[in-house]
């Protein structure tokens, strides 16, 4: 989409840059290219916006998320905006506080598969051989995993340890959170594979790059190779790849929520909003505002992340494919 | 393929048998510490954790095993082997992925072809929206919301379960549109970027028509990204629809595969986790062989 944006007016574009083109590195033309895709910025705006609203909204609305009334399954109206829930609570307030969870799994879950992923894929491209051989062949096999099994897993092998733990030692609010990070961090540490094929691909063709030779020959550490000169340079794939892993992750977290396997109640993400939306269908009455904000709420943030992990690419990297 | 599948078993077996908790931990009560000991050595799960992995595979403890492609007694449904639950759930599970394969395919195919014929118009923005609309409405809000309106509003389609053809309309177009987006922006690429290589203008230079272009050589090459797509999202469908399975109350392998892992079922678990690695591998597989077919020039030594 925001390709083809770029490709009607390349002409243009290089007539009033081309003054400045040469001074510009990569990355700086990079980023100008992606301030020239109109889907691509709305959708960042829409991102900042929701996050700022996300974060204020206890400033903003006195109402609890787990204040509960006798307005049973009020539809939408001036007082409820989003209605309420089998309990009587103000969807809008729950959804809301939805969000933060489910953005801050998104968020989370993408830096831990970065870390991951970055790491795995650098080394193996790095060192190359048959290090690099047995790191991937390694991919390939988890690759074959149903990638649930793992968070499922590690979810329950850890959690109630820790949460004993944590209970203990400082409070069991803090326990109930801890049952989250685990879903943070096994959400992410499933979500790495994609990453670190990406980041080996372009580190095995930098590697025998003149610049990383020179360096080389003027006594560079690995360390120092890999840091200063050829991450600079994969850094545009990552930033996309991050921004495309984010949306991927906020929706198997709402999978895994829908089925019970995510957030447990009282604490509520979007998808597990849904789910308690799900689980109120009847013949009788439809209350169609439990499934339709909560899910609106999700698909719009999707849909935002997807158009600007694609401005991103086409940005950074203008001959890749959709994936 | 036999190697990987190997230590995809043994991750599995692993994985499982780290879990707190066993398959008889919510047998009826009160159950003597003595009836739990005598189920536990039945079934071999007194034993360490290598010599239970060595009978799984068929190795030792004189019973059959994964060698002789025997996936053991089920945990949890005692009368059943994970043999006979597989062979009873597979299908469903598959007949669910293949028609929504086939929905995604007829329907992102001529979207994306139409995108990319009229490249950089509003019909490529529109149709762009909507492929993208498709995959970020997630399944578990499109299908409440069509079950809402369509089977219990209207009464135009059964609510759920599975078995006559007019059950399976609604989980076939929930499972189908998430991929028919992405096969749709994948169909994209391939023809437009096909359209604008060097024998397609050979071609037109020659004075061959657009539809001849078109059908007869650029479409063999373009739809090559979508092939290859297709052997990870074939798996993904005949075997990952836990939530569509789930939403749906249908009994396929992901509703069995969900609730072994709850139920600590764990020669189920790891059956099921091989059939999906065999899958995958065998689907990757034929994709390779057919990408040789669609491409001259990709040659397997």
């Amino acid at each position: 989409m925001s390709n083809a944006v770029e490709h009607r007016k390349p002409s243009g574009e290089s007539q009033t840059v081309s003054a400045t083109r040469q001074h510009l590195s990569p990355n700086q033309r990079a980023w100008r290219r992606f301030r020239k895709s109109k889907p691509a910025v709305l959708s960042a705006i829409f991102l900042l916006a929701l996050l700022a609203l996300v974060l204020a909204w206890p400033l903003i609305s006195q109402s609890k998320p787990d204040a509960t009334s006798d307005a049973q399954f009020h539809p939408p109206s001036a007082q409820n905006w989003f209605g309420t829930d089998v309990h009587g609570r103000d969807l809008l307030t729950r959804t809301f506080y939805g969000a933060r969870i489910s953005l801050i799994v998104g968020a989370v879950g993408a830096m831990v598969s970065l870390l991951i992923g970055v790491t795995w894929g650098a080394v193996a491209g790095y060192v190359g051989g048959r290090a690099d051989n047995a790191m991937m062949r390694g991919v390939d096999i988890l690759y074959a995993l149903p990638s649930i099994i793992f968070v499922i897993v590690l979810k329950s092998a850890f959690e109630k340890d820790l949460k004993t733990w944590l209970a203990q030692h400082f409070s069991i609010s803090t326990a109930n959170y801890a049952s989250m990070v685990f879903l943070f961090i096994g959400l992410g540490a499933v979500s790495w594979l994609t990453m670190s094929r990406i980041v080996r691909g372009q580190v095995l063709s930098l590697r025998s790059r003149n610049f990383v030779e020179a360096s080389k020959a003027l006594g560079a550490s690995h360390a120092r190779i890999l840091l200063k000169h050829i991450l600079p340079n994969i850094y545009g794939i990552i930033i996309v790849y991050l921004t495309l892993t984010v949306p991927a992750i906020i929706l198997y977290e709402s999978f895994l929520s829908y089925l019970g396997l995510g957030v447990q109640p009282p604490q509520a993400s979007w998808g597990s909003l849904i789910a308690e939306g799900a689980q109120q269908i009847n013949s009788v009455r439809i209350y169609w505002w439990l499934i339709v904000f909560p899910g609106g709420m999700l698909a719009s943030t999707l849909l935002a992340l997807n158009f600007l992990g694609d401005g991103l690419r086409d940005a950074f990297d203008p001959r890749s494919e959709a994936r | 393929m036999i190697p990987v599948l190997l230590i995809v078993s043994f991750i599995g077996f692993v994985l499982i048998h780290s879990m707190p908790g066993g398959p008889f931990d919510s047998e009826r009560k009160p159950a003597s510490a003595e009836i739990e000991r005598n189920l536990k050595a039945k079934f071999h799960l007194d034993e360490p954790l290598w010599k239970q992995y060595l009978r799984y595979l068929g190795v030792a403890g004189g019973s059959s095993g994964l060698v002789n492609g025997d996936l053991g007694p089920s945990l949890k449904y005692r009368n059943h082997t994970v043999n006979d639950i597989i062979r009873q759930c597979l299908p469903v599970s598959m007949a669910l992925g293949a028609m929504s394969f086939c929905f995604a395919m007829f329907t992102g195919i001529p979207l994306g072809c139409y995108m990319a014929l009229r490249r950089g118009e509003w019909g490529d923005h529109l149709g762009g929206f909507i492929a993208m609309l498709s995959f970020c409405i997630p399944n578990i809000v499109i299908a409440p919301l069509l079950i809402l309106w369509v089977a219990v509003k209207w009464h135009l389609l059964p609510v759920a379960l599975w078995g006559s053809p007019s059950q399976m309309i609604l989980p076939t177009i929930v499972l189908g549109l998430y991929f028919s987006g992405r096969i749709a922006r994948l169909m994209r690429e391939g023809l437009s970027t096909t359209l604008h290589s060097e024998f397609v203008t050979t071609a037109r230079a020659k004075g061959a028509s657009e539809s001849a272009i078109l059908w007869k050589h650029a479409f063999r090459l373009a739809i090559l990204p979508v092939v290859s797509y297709s052997g990870p999202l074939l798996a993904d469908l005949l075997t990952g629809s836990f939530v569509v399975e789930n939403i749906f109350q249908i009994p396929g392998i992901g509703v069995f595969f969900i609730n072994s892992i709850f139920n600590r079922d764990h020669t189920m678990t790891v059956g099921l986790v091989l059939v999906y690695a065999a899958l995958l591998l065998i689907l990757n597989m034929l994709v390779d062989l057919s990408y040789s077919l669609l491409d001259r020039r990709v040659r397997y030594e």
